[in-house]
């Protein structure tokens, strides 16, 4: 009763809300439990056994620690390249625009099969790495080569409207108050983007966590070195072992719900931090209007 | 716009009376293996033929291919597949473990049900640099080998089963041999591909590795796709003798009613007309005659099968690919 009241101009708060409902039960809630139901047929020691043998411990290490570095690099670049199509207007800017999308789009065995024939030794660019003795496809390397590929646009589009908000009046007016360039960088711009950067870091990294396609191509796949955690729970259904696969994923989902989790909280934290002076500001502002 | 609108209606309606006229009498769905695309593009159109020659029914093949185990599965699942066409035992024997395939599939057609043949073969780089000629030269340092991933892909089992076989035919050969031949086997192998396609593209068009280790059939098709001068196949002393077993589902032709035809479709196969298309495509035909045809196709070459060295396809896949067989055992030391 409040809650139409209070807020929301238009009607239909109980119709979307069904819809939200059956909309994620159907499409994420049901898949989910059905996993976890497949996988309690196993004890709690077996799925400790599965999730601790050697080779999944290295998948877990190659896949979780593949994805970070990605989503990292993915942070660190994504913003580079966000920046400049956000304040920069150049020639050909559509295009690169365009290009940032197409991680999104390319099928991703295409785009797998695509990075191993590049980043092979005998390739146009993994030539250049092997002369310094550089090995990429078929190394953890080519893993997060692929991996920093599909989780491009995903910080650069979370950035794009968060940096296009920051009007460059508010970099002249730090520099006006006497602020370094550094300073007005990691005192003023930073903290504005950071949630979105994290946001951005986060769907980066949880993408990369569950990529197949175009990792598997570029891995070598052998084992306890370059073997991805999706890989083994294939392994698993290729031998009709389809409890232990589900346990291996039941795992794989823990593990990245509390990432994800304590990512969020993160987030959580960094934009109340941030927020708590600049939204008193804006009351007293609102209030002297 | 809206003078448009009936033009396009009856459009629609021709489209589908055109599609309903085409309907044939019996539609019959073959689950396959990934590569077998080729053969069947070109069996399914001739045994129409013949069947509408004999009983005067038109009957449509549909084909549906992928990895064989994700195949097994959709079939498992209700996809619902007359026959399934195999590259390996272990996946019909699932079929048969549900019940949806006859537990003794392999004695309802000759030959173990396995209407054609292949072996595992090298392919090496134009004039053999490093001198490779049997299994023995693929474990010597400073070859590198390329195969599929030896746990996960059928192509890849048989390459391992075959350089076991091997390694416990030599003189003095055991299973603990044979486990440290593979085993120094699969140091030389850089990379593990996800595929048989995936190990020939790496090996020709990477030029990665000194051998490719892969089906005869494979060979053939390399050629068309990269050209005869680039490569030459090295037929080794011994190798593993790969059967495609075939089967109907019964519980899905039984539903359909199509139990006489499914039968005839795989029946066929075996048929001159039949054998000649699987030779056309590179596979060894069982048939004496249209294999002495092809003979220049297909060179001589002392085979095992895993039935006589293994001990059947479920032994063989118990000891050797599930969690904590052989081949994990290869990587668990480490």
């Amino acid at each position: 009763m409040s809650r139409s009241s209070s807020h929301s101009v238009l009607p239909g708060f109980g119709l979307s809300l069904g819809y939200t409902l059956v909309y994620l039960s159907l499409l994420v809630l049901i898949p989910l439990a059905g996993l976890l139901a497949k996988s309690a047929s196993l004890t709690l020691a077996d799925i400790w056994a599965i999730a601790t043998g050697p080779r999944a411990l290295a998948s877990f290490r190659v896949t979780f620690g593949a994805s970070f570095i990605a989503a990292c690099l993915n942070g660190f670049f994504g913003l580079i390249v966000a920046w400049v199509l956000v304040r920069y207007d150049f020639w050909g800017k559509r295009f690169i625009d365009a290009l940032v999308d197409l991680p999104f789009a390319l099928p991703t065995a295409v785009a797998g099969i695509t990075l191993a024939t590049l980043y092979a030794e005998t390739g146009v660019i993994g030539e250049w790495f092997a002369k310094a003795g550089i090995k990429i496809a078929y190394t953890p390397l080519g893993i997060v080569v692929a991996l920093t590929f599909i989780g491009l646009p995903f910080v650069v589009r979370t950035l794009q409207p968060v940096l296009e908000d920051i009007e460059p009046e508010v970099e002249e007016a730090a520099a006006t108050l006497g602020a370094s360039r550094w300073q007005t960088f990691r005192r003023v711009l930073f903290p504005a983007v950071f949630p979105a950067l994290l946001t951005g870091f986060t769907l980066a990294f949880s993408r990369a966590i569950g990529e197949y396609g175009s990792v598997i191509f570029i891995a070598g796949n052998m084992p306890l070195i370059s073997e991805i955690t999706p890989l083994l729970i294939i392994s698993k259904l290729e031998q009709y072992d389809f409890v232990g696969a589900t346990a291996l994923a039941s795992v794989m989902l823990v593990i990245s719900f509390v990432m994800l989790l304590a990512i969020n909280l993160l987030q959580w934290w960094a934009s109340n931090r941030h927020r708590s002076v600049p939204v008193k500001d804006a009351a007293a502002l609102g209030g002297a209007q | 716009m809206n003078t448009r609108r009936p033009l396009r209606f009856a459009t629609l309606l021709a489209t589908l009376l055109l599609a309903a006229g085409a309907q044939a009498d019996t539609v019959l769905l073959n689950a396959s293996y990934d590569v077998a695309r080729d053969l069947y593009k070109d069996y399914n159109p001739a045994f129409q033929k013949a069947w509408q020659a004999k009983t005067g029914e038109k009957i449509e093949v549909k084909q549906s291919h992928g990895g064989s185990s994700k195949q097994v599965r959709a079939v498992a699942d209700g996809l619902e597949a007359d026959v399934v066409t195999m590259n390996q035992a272990t996946d019909v024997d699932f079929l048969a473990d549900k019940g949806l395939v006859a537990k003794d599939y392999t004695k309802k057609f000759p030959n173990n049900a396995s209407p054609y043949t292949s072996t595992m073969v090298f392919i090496v780089r134009k004039g053999n640099p490093k001198g490779i000629k049997d299994w023995s030269d693929l474990v010597k340092s400073g070859v590198q080998v390329i195969v599929p991933h030896p746990k996960n892909t059928g192509n890849g089992r048989y390459t391992y089963l075959a350089a076991w076989g091997y390694a416990l035919k030599q003189p003095g050969g055991s299973d603990k041999s044979a486990q440290e031949f593979v085993s120094k086997l699969l140091k030389n192998a850089p990379l593990f591909g996800t595929g048989g396609r995936d190990a020939t593209t790496t090996f020709m068009q990477r030029r990665l590795g000194d051998v490719l280790v892969t089906f005869e059939s494979e060979a053939e098709l390399i050629a068309k796709e990269f050209g005869r001068g680039d490569f030459e196949v090295i037929y080794p002393s011994v190798s593993i003798l790969t059967e495609f077993p075939v089967a109907l589902v019964e519980k899905v032709v039984d539903k359909k009613g199509t139990r006489k035809q499914a039968h005839a479709y795989l029946e066929y196969l075996w048929s001159k007309e039949g054998q000649e298309i699987i030779a056309e495509n590179y596979l060894r035909p069982r048939d004496p005659e249209v294999l002495k045809k092809h003979a220049a196709q297909f060179p001589a070459i002392k085979t095992f099968t895993v039935d006589e060295t293994f001990g059947g396809w479920s032994k063989a896949f118990k000891a050797h690919f599930v969690d904590g067989g052989s081949f994990d055992q290869i990587y668990s030391v480490k």
